[in-house]
């Protein structure tokens, strides 16, 4: 990497980020799109840390572990919201505590 | 301090303001609107990792697609936000709680591990300096990853037809069109010729 960057930078900024996504769980527990967001924080965390892990060693696997990671995130994403889409015509919300249908 | 250092601490910071951001803003518009400003920020911190082709991939897919995705779903359904952030500073205290143990976890793995001398030599893919990042990113993905690539596709494809599958419905009373109705429509069944007298009306 090199120029006065090291990895441990990168990584604090990828814990920090990470503990913003876990953090917007909880703070959020009642919104699902907040929650999606907040996974997709955590997903850009994990990949800022392949990233930085494939620079310093000098390994381009990482990178193309972290191009994985994308697709499944967009993927991720787009499956999400199509479930949130077809949850809100069917109940007319997207509470948390209105998902309960398969309560036994 | 390097320029490097200077625009690396630049971009970390408003990266990680603009995620707090995401997870605090009262309205999910803003949200998504910091999300798309974060995810630009770590696309600058991925060039400055010298890992150029996934910085424009986060812009084009992220920013283009994802982000926008958020904000189609956020704008169309007709939610009321404000009731929903009631009771929010609730779970606030445990949030907390397990956030600073996880920082402090991360930040003291972070700061303490070291990479053992055996794995710095035996890159599987060695970096070549010659190489454009992309370039060099082609090479193995087509070649060596060629299988992982595959999956990759499969994996988007599912994901297109399950939100396909998912959100398609057919509503009763709507008028859809039928391209064989149409083409086989005959002159005789729509078309009436009447004389009128001139002055008189039908």
């Amino acid at each position: 990497m090199g120029l006065g960057i090291g990895l441990g930078h990168y990584l604090s900024v990828a814990a920090i980020l990470f503990t913003l996504g876990v953090f917007g769980i909880f703070l959020n527990r009642k919104n699902v799109i907040i929650i999606l967001m907040s996974v997709e924080l955590i997903l850009l965390s994990v990949n800022l840390n392949f990233v930085a892990f494939s620079a310093e060693l000098g390994d381009l696997q990482g990178q193309v572990f972290a191009l994985m990671i994308l697709t499944v995130a967009a993927a991720e994403a787009a499956i999400g919201l199509a479930i949130l889409v077809i949850f809100y015509r069917n109940r007319g919300s997207i509470a948390v505590d209105d998902i309960n249908m398969m309560k036994g | 301090m390097t320029l490097p250092l200077f625009f690396f601490y630049v971009f970390s910071i408003v990266a990680v303001a603009s995620a707090l951001m995401v997870i605090a803003s009262r309205n999910p518009v803003h949200s998504v609107l910091f999300l798309i400003l974060c995810f630009v920020n770590a696309a600058a911190l991925f060039l400055l990792a010298g890992a150029e082709f996934l910085a424009l991939i986060l812009v084009v897919v992220y920013v283009g697609a994802v982000a926008v995705l958020f904000l189609f779903v956020v704008m169309m359904l007709d939610v009321d936000f404000a009731e929903m952030r009631q009771g929010m500073l609730q779970y606030a205290p445990v949030g907390v709680l397990v956030g600073v143990i996880l920082l402090l976890e991360l930040l003291l793995v972070a700061g303490s591990f070291a990479v053992s001398p055996e794995v710095t030599g035996g890159a599987v893919v060695p970096i070549e300096s010659g190489i454009e990042n992309t370039r060099a990113l082609g090479r193995i993905i087509y070649t060596q990853y060629v299988y992982l690539f595959q999956a990759a596709g499969l994996v988007l494809l599912v994901a297109m037809i399950g939100a396909i599958v998912l959100t398609l419905r057919h509503k009763a009373g709507v008028k859809r069109q039928d391209p064989a109705v149409q083409v086989g429509r005959k002159r005789s069944e729509t078309l009436q010729v009447v004389k009128v007298k001139s002055g008189q009306g039908l």
